[in-house]
């Protein structure tokens, strides 16, 4: 038992949250006497089961001071989890922060997360949506894996099309397979990340720019997102600088690879200036270490090379080696308002970080449909967000496209490094900075959407 | 069967009458899931309980079966076959049996470790060969349907999970009745037989091999009628309903309800299910609780829950259960406090910031009182089962002890 | 392509002897107990997760002296307190303990250190390439993995045949009640030799953590490996474990390293297919693709025509 009280001590005194205040809470003896004053705020999985009971024992209309309830689908426990939960720590950050501290939205509505474990898997997300169908949750944020991403857009489109007037809207923040805003796009799923050819896009273009690079290696999990990096690295290199050589195009099988080092000596040999690799977790980390392991000294173009001990694993070994396309700048930050955000997130959350900013834009984009329709039904939330423009914290301006539900943002490559960090990752000192950005426009791509609306 | 007519008409009535009481979106969706682990995890029963056969890859024959399944719905979608989905779960069925004939030809030469080796390989190899061959298999993202196509049976076009349910539970059924026919059965007896003595199975003149492949050739086809429903019930499938995930998952079913006893599998699928629908719910460590669970029920009740139920026969046909009744009670309640100060220790760990409530009570974890109480419980809890255990175990021998006027026809 | 070859053989060389520390001790404790210890993987990960919060107070040499150890009376612990237990109720029910087991300590390594990738560091000492060939380094740490392997090979081979000790195990495996009888503690040998087995899995998680990544999931992605290495080399079998272990290692680099595959072997039998052809996945298949899992075709391969395995000489 020391073990266990020896470990994991608090952090912080901070506690602003006011979501989830209960009058079943008010009358308990507080033992917390520093608590007591902090405020009285239940946790949010019992929070979860009180609401549960709630919903089971009455299906009452909403009222004025019920909480707007929005579910968070992502791994919360087992091996993915780390990413899932930073993911929520920045969504309920947000929802306190921007709204519920300043008295909630729709007129004094709080904004309750309900979180939503799918463990990453297709299975166990569609029984996590008939659980949030159950809870009557009308708006699920989910990011992880693109496998899911998929099966939850189906399960919806399914279950939108057998059940009217109890609709369910899709917050896509972080699944990039193209096809989700093009062959498969749905009026019900809206994505605020940029997908993968939008990133590629950008990335080549980045790579093409250095005249120094002959030869290229792509390296990837033998996955479709893997494949889509592979393809369009190689037609998008081939149309910007037919001059750089493809030295190689391996897959290996997702999670399932031991040492890398294999792979690296074949890397080696074909005497590839940089790597290009949409790897991401266990496998991305093992892959970098190989290569800095066998002396190689290429740049390693990736898409999830940061954050959650990677950055902390990878260190000074990385530091102007690894580079990163992702939409969300962390050094240097470019405004105030988004400053106090990250410090208030720091200061409440100082073992994690905000991995996906991204996540706050989307919330506000939501609050703002809500807020334009008086409404928190999900098609009158679709419509608003159709074609909405938007100006994020960071002073982005953002555009999410009707056609297709494809959010426009600006991108970024950043570079691993300590130096002219100001916001670290891993709290490691070491961090990304930005050496190269694309305008919103700029990132306009076509798509193939035939989207079918609902009538109303 | 005759003696047994009344429990499987009350099997039914629970079937048809379960929904009405659990009408709830998610408490349907709990239902459709327990039909399916119940008939895969007795398909699973079949090779170890009854067979002796440790499979770690029995979810390839479900998975293939779902795969089958899913592209079967597509090709009634596509009107290539007019069928009723109805029948869907036949098409598992069938690919489950022909993945069992072919796989079992070689694997069932040897029981023991060789098989259970050569199921894990079988295994492995049918996952990464999911993961390659992503045409048939749809790779990571798995293969999708729709159930609402194809002629309606007598009006109903699956369209809502309550539907669903139905079918599942006549499938169930039937299945379930199947696989406790194939037990009374001459294979099954024999089964049974090379199970616990495979050299006198041999010399009475059976061919060990023969009875074991024929037992996991039906285990294949059960495997894949689970597949089929899966299919219906989800309409999609992925990779890793064939691998070693869900092969692992089926055996911790089957152990934990218990694999001497037909019963036992169901009683684990029901238990499993219902612990990983709901209990990941309410904490993010519940893989931890899971897993000691797990562990506590393989040391202490290696008979499973339907074992420990069984216990009870001889304590009833003594008709002394009664005298088991209070020390349970006086050894429960310390217990169940100790459980929950446990649960709460582990929980305010993680907590951080936030205040954990218990009975009442409000913990937070940088208070040096709630850590406290929390320990004064735990050790409240333990010493109290200590203490009263000598009593229950002086409780138990006397309620085994078989009583004056029967002792005669006790074996 | 030499180059390619020759560094594949040195990869190979130390994914096997990697391999190989893991399954010396899993196939002494099968040996001994007749329990195929499916934790035996999560050993290993315990023994880096140690090593990494160790080696923060005691450097990285504390780490792989006092890891190891740790690991090893956890191991005894959980034969005396579990598997001991266990064991009345059959080797099916051992087996399933052990299966128990490694999903709750991946679970507790989670509870404990948290589900991040862990930034443990090899020591500084060995921040030099061993020696550069054809312009790649290969790294001193990576030699260093190799001796380490080889002194287990060495010791264990020495104890186990020219030890009293190693008599007394041997004697042991195959007559547990004799050795009872001329009055040696069975259970505490049992006991030993399963905390030895352990540390050797933990010793192999030190020194692996560093070049592996020390993270949640080391366990699962080598957890079943081992066990086919044990299986195809021979349950029971030193020498076959570590044939096996080589096997594997080299049989996985080189795979890696072939850049072929079916379309070379469709152009050598003069056949082409279409892409539209339903099987394109299959004709367009190549070996570094399917190289992890070439160990369990290998597996039942063997089982299929050589039950005992490659060394071995019993089933059960």
């Amino acid at each position: 038992m020391t073990l266990i009280l020896g470990l994991r001590r608090p952090q912080s005194k901070h506690h602003q949250s006011t979501r989830h205040q209960s009058k079943h809470h008010q009358s308990t003896p507080h033992l917390n006497s520093a608590r007591a004053a902090a405020g009285q705020s239940l946790t949010r999985r019992a929070s979860l089961s009180i609401g549960a009971l709630a919903c089971a024992l009455s299906f009452s209309a909403a009222t004025a001071q019920e909480p707007i309830r929005l579910g968070f689908m992502d791994p919360l426990s087992g091996t993915f989890a780390s990413v899932g939960t930073s993911g929520l720590n920045v969504l309920e950050f947000a929802a306190d922060y921007f709204y519920n501290s300043k008295g909630g939205i729709l007129g004094g509505r709080m904004i309750e997360i309900v979180p939503l474990d799918n463990k990453q898997s297709p299975t166990e997300t569609q029984l996590q949506f008939r659980r949030a169908v159950s809870e009557e949750l009308r708006i699920i944020f989910q990011g992880n894996s693109s496998a899911v991403a998929n099966t939850l857009n189906q399960t919806i489109a399914k279950h939108n099309r057998r059940n009217a007037g109890q609709e369910v809207l899709q917050i896509n923040y972080a699944a990039v397979d193209p096809i989700l805003t093009n062959e498969e796009c749905s009026f019900w799923h809206f994505r605020f990340d940029a997908h993968a050819v939008m990133k590629l896009d950008v990335l080549t273009d980045f790579i093409a720019m250095n005249d120094e690079l002959s030869s290229v290696y792509i390296i990837g999990q033998d996955y479709s997102f893997g494949q889509v990096v592979a393809d369009n690295t190689i037609r998008l290199l081939g149309e910007k600088r037919p001059d750089i050589e493809i030295v190689g195009n391996e897959f290996h099988p997702i999670g399932q690879v031991k040492d890398f080092t294999p792979y690296v000596t074949k890397i080696a040999s074909s005497g590839a200036d940089a790597v290009v690799t949409g790897n991401f977790g266990a496998d991305m980390v093992s892959l970098a270490r190989s290569i800095i392991d066998s002396g190689l000294d290429v740049p390693i173009y990736t898409f999830y090379a940061a954050y959650d001990g990677i950055t902390a694993t990878l260190g000074a070994d990385g530091k102007d080696r690894i580079r990163l396309i992702h939409t969300d700048r962390a050094n240097p930050l470019a405004s105030d308002e988004r400053r106090d955000f990250y410090r208030a997130f720091k200061a409440k959350h100082p073992d994690s970080d905000i991995t996906q900013s991204r996540l706050a834009n989307a919330l506000m984009m939501v609050v703002q449909a809500m807020e334009q329709s008086q409404s928190t039904d999900p098609y009158d939330i679709a419509v608003q967000l159709e074609d909405m423009r938007f100006t994020s914290i960071a002073g982005d301006e953002l555009w999410m496209r009707g056609e297709d539900h494809q959010l426009f943002q600006p991108l970024y490559i950043s570079k691993q490094t300590d130096e002219g960090i100001e916001f670290d990752a891993d709290n490691s000192g070491f961090g990304l900075l930005t050496e190269y950005e694309v305008g919103t426009s700029e990132t306009i791509t076509e798509h193939s959407c035939r989207m079918r609306r609902p009538r109303r | 069967m005759k003696k047994q007519l009344p429990v499987w008409l009350g099997f039914a009535l629970a079937l048809v009458f379960l929904p009405s009481i659990f009408d709830s979106v998610l408490g349907i969706s709990i239902l459709n899931q327990m039909t399916i682990w119940i008939i895969f995890a007795l398909s699973y029963n079949m090779l170890l309980g009854q067979g002796g056969m440790l499979s770690f890859g029995h979810a390839v024959y479900f998975g293939l079966g779902g795969f089958m399944s899913v592209h079967a719905l597509n090709l009634i979608a596509d009107e290539v076959f007019v069928f009723s989905i109805t029948l869907i779960p036949l098409v598992g069925g069938a690919v489950g049996l022909v993945a069992a004939i072919f796989i079992g030809s070689f694997s069932t030469r040897k029981s023991g470790t060789v098989f259970a080796m050569i199921s894990l390989g079988i295994g492995e190899l049918i996952v990464a060969s999911s993961l390659i061959f992503a045409d048939f298999f749809g790779g990571e993202a798995g293969v999708t349907g729709d159930r609402t196509y194809g002629p309606p049976f007598f009006g109903i076009e699956f369209l809502q999970d309550a539907e669903v349910y139905y079918l599942g539970a006549f499938w169930l059924f039937v299945a379930t009745l199947f696989m406790y026919l194939f037990t009374q059965t001459p294979a099954g007896r024999m089964a049974n037989a090379v199970r616990d003595n495979p050299e006198r199975a041999e010399f009475i003149g059976y061919s060990t091999r023969r009875v074991r492949f024929i037992s996991f050739c039906a285990a294949g086809l059960f495997a894949g009628i689970a597949g089929g429903l899966f299919a219906i019930n989800y309409e999609f499938i992925t990779e890793e309903n064939l691998n070693a995930l869900t092969s692992g998952r089926v055996l911790l079913m089957a152990y934990i309800g218990g694999l001497g006893f037909f019963i036992g599998p169901i009683v684990g699928a029901v238990i499993l299910t219902l612990m990983n629908s709901l209990l990941s719910n309410y904490s993010e460590m519940w893989m931890l609780y899971l897993g000691i669970m797990f562990l506590l029920t393989v040391i202490f009740l290696p008979r499973g829950f339907a074992g420990f139920i069984m216990m009870h026969q001889i304590a009833w046909q003594n008709r002394r259960l009664g005298t088991l009744i209070l020390p349970y009670f006086v050894t429960a309640v310390p217990a169940l406090v100790f459980l929950a100060a446990f649960v709460g220790l582990v929980e305010l760990s993680h907590k951080g910031d936030d205040i954990l409530p218990f009975f009442g009570l409000s913990l937070g974890a940088e208070s040096m009182l709630s850590w406290g109480i929390l320990l004064a419980l735990a050790g409240i809890g333990a010493l109290g089962v200590k203490l009263s255990r000598p009593r229950l175990a002086a409780a138990w021998a006397l309620a085994n002890t078989p009583t004056a006027d029967d002792r005669g026809d006790v074996r | 392509m030499f180059e390619v070859f020759v560094f594949a053989t040195l990869n190979g060389l130390v994914t096997g002897l990697l391999l190989f520390m893991l399954a010396s001790g899993l196939t002494l404790i099968f040996s001994m107990m007749g329990v195929l210890n499916f934790a035996h993987a999560s050993f290993y990960m315990l023994g880096a997760y140690f090593a990494y919060t160790l080696s923060a107070y005691l450097g990285f040499w504390g780490g792989l002296l006092f890891a190891p150890l740790i690991v090893g009376c956890i191991g005894a612990a959980v034969e005396r307190y579990g598997l001991r237990r266990v064991h009345q109720s059959g080797h099916v029910a051992e087996l399933v303990f052990t299966f128990g087991l490694a999903f709750l300590i991946e679970e507790a390594v989670q509870f404990f250190w948290g589900r991040d990738t862990k930034n443990y560091q090899s020591p500084e000492l060995f921040d030099f390439a061993l020696f550069t060939l054809f312009g790649q380094e290969f790294s001193a740490y990576r030699g260093f993995m190799i001796a380490i392997a080889c002194l287990i090979f060495g010791a264990l081979y020495f104890v186990l045949t020219r030890s009293r000790v190693g008599i007394i195990i041997q004697a042991s495996i195959s007559h547990p009640q004799t050795v009872a009888n001329l009055g040696h503690n069975v259970p505490l040998i049992f006991m030993c030799v399963f905390g030895v087995g352990t540390a050797l899995a933990g010793v192999a998680g030190v020194i692996a953590g560093p070049v592996l990544t020390t993270f949640p999931g080391m366990a699962t992605v080598l957890g079943s490996i081992v066990f086919v290495v044990v299986v195809i080399g021979g349950l029971g079998s030193l020498p076959g474990a570590l044939i096996a272990s080589l096997l594997v290692g080299l049989l996985q680099s080189y795979a890696i390293a072939a850049d072929v595959g079916m379309p070379e072997l469709l152009h050598l039998l003069g056949l082409s297919f279409d892409s539209s052809h339903p099987l394109n996945d299959l004709w367009t298949l190549n070996l570094p693709q399917i190289a992890p899992v070439l160990p369990y075709l290998l597996l039942v391969l063997v089982l299929i025509f050589k039950p005992t395995g490659l060394m071995g000489n019993r089933e059960q």
